[in-house]
């Protein structure tokens, strides 16, 4: 009955009031701070009283068992789903509720789990569709379609920003493959590099070592700390991988069934008995 | 010789159906809707010639291309954006009804008259004074101006199309936003401004070919835009509805076979064998001739 009443309210706050979260800025030295940041589809509660604290710089992991939510919780943070609950900042700006190339702006980039890659693009024209809605690159349509000298400008610039970001990853040979085309640990480079291109804040990498062999995750662990360096990035991804998470993140938090299990730092949480017990079981 | 002049004719005609099925293409390839109120906007940038032409048939030529991008993206912003992610029949149902919709407030504010259409006697006075029926003569070979004019109209738009698609950073943004919305949004592409400038661009080039057909002396009526639409759109199809380039080719092979029957002698079954290319096409390449496989994941 509870449930009933509940999915009940919320339909009427969301799709009939169309009650908007109203967005307040607040006083935050993280650069990601969610507060109680929840969704529930209908009855089903995918995520609640998700609480996260980024600190600049700090390479963040999110944890769980297949079905914790963790994806959800990246999905919230994107603007792909739009939070029942809570709210999320970036350096103290609320963003909640704002659609997903909005947010992008704010600076907060994403990769996916299942890889997509514009994939009949070129390598370096994925890249630049990152950089489109860059105010430095900005020329107005009028000046493309007449091709005004900015047009040229803008394109030239654009296209070096793209070769230099793709340096980074050693895709620059790659250049002018399709994406399509790339073996499978290219292709999750180069989504990162996309991502990049949008010039974020904040970059989450949704299972970024997911069907890639020992080799490549020990490459991928470096590339990680590399952009965390150059880009003075901040890093939050989520990962089964747990050799590769324990060599690379600062802290964690573990989700389980939509909630956090646990937070802190890597050794600890990951010997959390209800951590183990979560994945394994019992 | 008389090949040559049906073959010029043909890449002619083809041309104009190419410029509609782009804007069937881009629509489909950027919003996954067909908008089949696409061939009424021609009928709709006709009228605006007409209603301007007395000023100056210049000034009637911009007032239709700019009228017509303002009203494709008015029907977009009123009929489509609110559809968007509702079940693709119900925006098939809406385009349909919005073609119905110009159609009728066409018949109202214009009249159920034919209304006398002078277009290419104002642009080219003095050339009709020389040449009779604007038609140029060399030898035994025969060409209208108005072809002459639609061949290179044609050309800079389908070269134009594609540079801007190719080159331009909005282009770009297109082509993302085509293959995978969701992701191009999460890049920070802001897609509602990619479907409007689409719309736009889309009704721009339906007025442009509006502006070929009065030239070759096309007489304003209601329902003038129904044909053509329906032409390009199976141009659009056999060429790979959502390709570019397969608008480009669906239109010209459009074009000359309906010339070529025409030259022998079937005048009366060209729509018929139009629409049986269209199906021999769906038969053996689902797709069109260049459209791509898109294998879901599953």
């Amino acid at each position: 009955m509870a449930k009933l009443i509940d999915s009940v309210k919320t339909f009427v706050n969301t799709k009939i009031l169309k009650k908007v979260h109203k967005r307040e800025s607040i006083d935050s030295k993280y650069v990601l701070e969610t507060r109680n940041l929840g969704i529930s589809f209908g009855g089903l509660k995918a995520a609640q009283n998700v609480n996260l604290k980024i600190e600049k710089n700090e390479i963040y992991g999110l944890i769980g068992p297949n079905g914790a939510g963790k994806t959800t919780v990246f999905n919230l943070l994107t603007g792909v789903y739009q939070p029942t609950e809570g709210a999320f900042y970036l350096n103290g700006e609320d963003l909640t509720g704002l659609p997903q190339d909005k947010i992008n702006h704010k600076g907060i980039a994403r990769t996916f789990q299942n890889i997509r890659l514009f994939n009949n693009m070129t390598v370096v024209r994925n890249v630049m569709v990152g950089l489109t809605n860059q105010p430095e690159y900005h020329c107005s349509l009028f000046e493309s379609i007449f091709r005004l000298p900015r047009h040229f400008k803008v394109e030239k610039e654009m296209r070096k920003r793209a070769k230099e970001l793709l340096r980074i990853f050693d895709l620059e040979d790659e250049r002018n493959n399709l994406a399509c085309n790339l073996p499978y640990g290219k292709q999750r480079k180069l989504e990162i590099a996309r991502a990049l291109a949008t010039n974020p804040k904040l970059l989450l990498l949704d299972e970024p070592a997911a069907g890639m062999n020992p080799n490549e995750t020990e490459d991928l662990v470096n590339t990680i700390k590399k952009i965390r360096d150059e880009f003075d990035m901040t890093v939050l991804l989520i990962e089964h991988d747990m050799k590769f998470v324990s060599g690379l993140c600062d802290r964690i938090t573990v989700l389980n069934f939509g909630t956090v299990l646990t937070e802190g730092d890597t050794k600890t949480a990951l010997s959390n008995p209800d951590v183990i017990k979560a994945y394994i079981g019992g | 010789m008389k090949f040559l002049e049906t073959l010029i004719n043909g890449f002619s005609i083809g041309g104009i159906y190419a410029m509609i099925a782009l804007g069937y293409t881009m629509v489909y390839g950027i919003a996954k809707m067909l908008n089949f109120a696409h061939g009424d906007i021609i009928m709709v940038g006709a009228y605006v010639i007409i209603l301007f032409l007395p000023i100056n048939p210049v000034v009637a030529i911009i007032a239709a291309v700019v009228l017509c991008a303002l009203l494709g993206i008015s029907i977009e912003k009123i009929a489509y954006k609110p559809l968007r992610g509702a079940s693709p029949l119900a925006v098939l149902i809406t385009a349909i009804g919005v073609s119905y919709l110009l159609q009728s407030l066409a018949q109202i504010i214009a009249g159920p008259n034919p209304k006398l259409n002078n277009l290419f006697e104002k642009l080219f006075p003095k050339f009709l004074e020389t040449h009779r029926g604007g038609i140029i003569t060399i030898g035994s070979f025969n060409i209208k101006l108005s072809t002459i004019i639609t061949l290179a109209c044609v050309a800079v738009v389908m070269v134009g199309l594609t540079l801007f698609v190719k080159r331009t950073k909005t282009g770009r943004a297109m082509v993302a936003v085509s293959e995978d919305k969701g992701a191009a949004q999460l890049m920070g592409v802001n897609v509602n401004s990619i479907i409007m400038i689409t719309f736009a661009i889309g009704s721009a080039l339906a007025a442009l070919a509006s502006t070929l057909m009065m030239l070759d002396g096309q007489k304003f009526a209601v329902d003038m835009g129904s044909l053509p639409g329906i032409k390009a759109f199976t141009a659009a199809v056999i060429g790979g509805i959502g390709s570019i380039p397969g608008a480009m080719l669906g239109g010209i092979v459009l074009g000359l076979v309906e010339c070529f029957a025409q030259m022998a002698g079937f005048g009366e079954y060209t729509v018929a064998i139009e629409f049986s290319i269209l199906i021999i096409v769906l038969l053996v390449k689902p797709t069109g001739i260049l459209g791509k496989k898109r294998r879901e994941k599953v």
